[in-house]
C-alpha cells in the first residue's frame, strides 16, 4: 500500500512539487537564515578569534567586548607582568580612525596596534606579504574586507593613506576574521598605532596575556584579576561576551527569529494546503480503499510515506539550497568563514517533522472521518 | 441455483439525524439473499436502497436489526474484524469506479490483493489474469484517464473480483452507458460475478436491464415492497 500511496502522490505532480517546494523553501528559509544568524554572532567574537595566541584578555573592569573598551593606563602592562604564571604579556590597541585613499574616499576603520617586538595580536595568516612588512616606516598591514571595499579588483600593496592627518603605507593583506560590521581593519605596530589615534592620557585597550600552562588559564585570569584589579577573562569567556553583546544591544536575534518563524509559518501555509487539496482530491479514492477492506492503520501509514517522501526531498532541496547560498557567497569577505553548524540542519530536521506532522495530522483526519459508505453516494 | 442465504437481514432499520430531526430510511427490512443469484435493488432516489446495500456490505450500522453475511453476524465483528472481513469476503464496484489515476489498470486491480499482503508484482500478475477474462489485458499497463469509461468499469469489475470474493455489490453499473453496452456489462457481470457459492447484488434503476435480473427487490420508503424475478406492472 505504500507503494500506491507514493504514486498516488508522484502522479499528482503538480501538488507533489507544490508540496517539495513548501518543505525546501521553509528548510531553506530555517537553515539559511539560522546560519547567518549564528555565523553573525559568532562575528562579535572575531576580535578574540583574531588573535589567536592569547590565552586571557586583561582589561578595565568596564570593557565588555574588544570594540567596546575603557583605556587601561599603561602600567597596567607591568602589573600583569608581575602576577606568577604569566609566561608573556603584551600591549594591545583598538581605536577608530578616518582614513582617506588616494582617490579622497572617506572610509571609517579600526586601528589595531599590535606588540612592537612580538607582533602578537595579528592575525595568525597572510594572504599577501609577511608581518615583518611592520618594521618598515609607516607601514600598516589591511585585512581582506577592506582589500575588497577599498581596493576593488586591485592589489592594495604599496597604496598610500591618509590616517588621521598621518602617512600609512599599505604593506601586507591579513587573512582575518571580519568583524561583526565589516569594518576595514589596519593593523600596525603599538607604537605607531598610538601616532595614529587621537592621544588621550590612557590608550591601551587589553593587555594579552600567553600563560605559562594554557590549561590553566581561567585559574591564571583569576589570579590576574585578584593581585591587579583588573577584569581578566580566558579567550572563550571573552569571545562568549562578544556575542553576548550582540544579543543583548542589537534587534537581530528577534530579527531573525522573526525570519525562522515565518519560514515555519510559510511552510505551514504551503504543505498545510496543498497536502489538503490532495487529500481532497483523492478522497473518493481513499474512501473506496476504506470500502474495499484498507484499515486506518494502512492508510496512517499511507499518508505518513507520502509525508515522508515530501519530507525527505524538500528538506535535501532546502539544505541543499543553504549549500549552495553559502558557497556562492563565500568569496564575498562579508560573508568569509561562514558555515553551516551542525545543529541548524537538525533544527530544521525538526521544524520540518513539525510541519509535516501537524499537516499530515489535519489531512488524515479527513481521510479517517470519511465514511466508506460515502463512495455509494 | 443454490437457494442458500448469502445474506440475511432482520429487522434492519436505519435513522439519520439531521439537525433536530431523526429520518427513518429503512424500516425493520427482514431479506434473504441468495448465492448465484443476480439479484437487483431497484427503487426511486431517496428509496433507501444505498443504504441498504451500505449495511449489507459492512459499510454503514444498522440503527436496529441483525446482518448476517454468509453466516458471519458482521456487526458482532470489531472493526478490525469488519474491514477484514470486507477486504477478504466482498467486492466492490463503484458507480464512478473510484480508480486510483496514479497507477495503471492492472495495479488498480490488484489493490485487494496488495492490501491482503500480497507482492506487488504477484497481485498484478493476477489481476492482468482477471483482466484477461474481461478481454482488457492488452490495456494493462495503462492509466484510467487513458482508458474508456466501459474500460475503466470493465477495470472496476476486474478490482471487485481479483481476491476471488464470496460477496459483490456494484452500485449503478449501467447508470453511465447507453442501452447496449449496459446489456453488456451486466451480461458480462452474469458471466464472471454469479457463481453457486457467490453472492451478486446490483443497486440500479435502469429499466432497460431489469429482465436481465434473477430477482428484483424494489424499495420504496424504506421498505420492500416487491420480491420477484420481474418488475411489477405499475413500475
Amino acid at each position: 500500500m505504500i507503494w500506491i500511496a507514493i504514486r498516488m502522490l508522484t502522479g499528482d505532480a503538480q501538488k507533489f512539487y507544490g508540496l517539495v517546494f513548501g518543505i525546501a523553501f521553509s528548510t531553506l528559509l530555517i537553515t539559511q537564515q539560522l546560519t547567518i544568524f549564528v555565523n553573525l554572532l559568532e562575528r562579535g567574537a572575531s576580535g578574540v578569534y583574531n588573535v589567536s595566541s592569547a590565552d586571557v584578555w586583561v582589561m578595565d573592569p568596564v570593557s565588555r567586548t574588544t570594540d567596546v573598551s575603557y583605556a587601561l593606563p599603561s602600567t597596567a602592562l607591568d602589573k600583569v607582568r608581575g602576577v606568577p604564571g604569566v609566561e608573556w604579556a603584551v600591549p594591545h590597541i583598538r581605536a577608530q580612525a578616518s582614513v582617506r585613499t588616494k582617490s579622497g574616499d572617506l572610509e571609517g576603520v579600526a586601528v589595531i596596534g599590535v606588540d612592537d617586538a612580538t607582533l602578537i595580536g595579528l592575525p595568525k595568516n597572510m594572504i599577501e606579504g609577511s608581518p615583518d612588512v611592520l618594521s618598515q616606516p609607516d607601514s600598516v598591514i589591511i585585512d581582506d574586507v577592506g582589500m575588497t571595499r577599498m581596493f576593488p579588483g586591485q592589489s592594495p600593496i604599496g597604496e598610500r593613506l591618509e590616517l588621521n592627518d598621518q602617512r600609512a603605507v599599505i604593506r601586507g593583506i591579513a587573512d582575518a576574521t571580519p568583524s561583526f560590521t565589516s569594518t576595514v581593519v589596519l593593523y600596525t605596530k603599538y607604537s605607531q598605532a598610538l601616532n595614529y589615534v587621537p592621544g588621550t592620557r590612557n590608550r591601551l585597550s587589553f593587555v594579552l596575556v600567553g600563560a605559562e600552562d594554557p590549561s590553566q588559564a581561567k585559574a591564571l585570569s583569576e589570579k590576574i584579576e585578584r593581585e591587579t584589579g583588573l577584569k581578566a577573562q580566558t579567550r572563550d569567556e571573552f569571545a562568549r561576551d562578544g556575542v553576548d553583546f550582540i544579543i543583548e544591544n542589537t534587534g537581530i536575534p528577534l530579527n531573525f527569529g522573526i525570519t525562522v518563524a515565518l519560514g515555519f509559518i510559510v511552510g505551514v501555509a504551503i504543505v498545510g494546503l496543498t497536502f489538503s487539496l490532495f487529500i481532497r482530491d483523492n478522497i473518493k479514492q481513499f474512501g473506496a480503499l476504506k470500502a474495499i477492506g484498507v484499515t486506518n492503520g494502512k492508510i496512517r501509514k499511507m499518508v505518513a510515506a507520502q509525508a515522508a517522501l515530501v519530507g525527505f526531498v524538500g528538506y535535501g532541496l532546502g539544505v541543499l539550497g543553504t549549500l549552495a547560498f553559502i558557497w556562492s557567497f563565500s568569496a564575498n569577505p562579508t560573508f568569509k568563514g561562514f558555515y553551516i553548524p551542525w545543529q541548524i540542519p537538525i533544527i530544521s530536521l525538526v521544524a520540518v517533522t513539525l510541519i509535516l506532522a501537524l499537516t499530515g495530522w489535519l489531512a488524515l483526519r479527513n481521510v479517517l472521518k470519511t465514511e466508506p459508505a460515502a463512495v455509494f453516494r | 441455483m443454490s437457494q442458500a442465504p448469502a445474506i440475511c437481514t432482520r429487522g434492519v432499520t436505519r435513522d439519520f439525524t439531521a439537525g433536530q430531526q431523526t429520518i427513518t430510511v429503512l424500516h425493520g427490512i427482514d431479506l434473504d439473499i441468495r448465492a448465484g443469484e443476480l439479484t437487483y435493488l431497484v427503487g426511486e432516489s431517496g428509496s433507501g436502497k444505498t443504504t441498504m446495500i451500505s449495511i449489507m456490505c459492512g459499510i454503514l450500522w444498522p440503527t436496529e436489526g441483525e446482518v448476517k453475511v454468509f453466516g458471519t453476524d458482521i456487526y458482532e465483528l470489531s472493526d478490525t474484524e469488519l474491514v477484514e472481513f470486507r477486504l477478504n469476503n466482498i467486492g466492490f464496484i463503484f458507480q464512478q469506479y473510484n480508480l486510483i489515476p496514479a497507477i495503471d489498470a492492472a495495479s488498480n486491480a490488484a489493490v485487494p490483493l496488495i492490501a491482503q499482503g500480497m507482492d506487488r508484482h504477484e497481485a498484478r500478475e493476477r489481476a492482468v489474469e482477471m483482466m484477461a477474462k474481461l478481454n482488457i489485458a492488452d490495456q494493462a499497463d495503462k492509466l484510467p484517464n487513458q482508458l474508456s469509461g466501459g474500460q475503466q468499469q470493465r477495470v472496476a469489475i476486474a478490482r471487485a473480483l481479483v481476491h476471488e470474493p464470496r460477496l459483490v455489490v456494484c452500485d449503478e453499473p449501467t447508470a453511465a452507458l447507453d442501452a447496449s453496452s449496459g446489456r453488456r456489462v451486466m451480461d458480462l457481470l452474469r458471466e464472471v460475478a454469479v457463481a453457486e457459492d457467490r453472492a451478486c447484488i446490483i443497486v440500479t434503476h435502469d429499466n432497460r436491464v431489469f429482465d436481465l435480473a434473477d430477482r428484483i427487490l424494489v424499495l420504496e420508503d424504506g421498505k420492500i415492497i416487491h420480491d420477484g424475478t420481474e418488475m411489477p406492472e405499475e413500475h
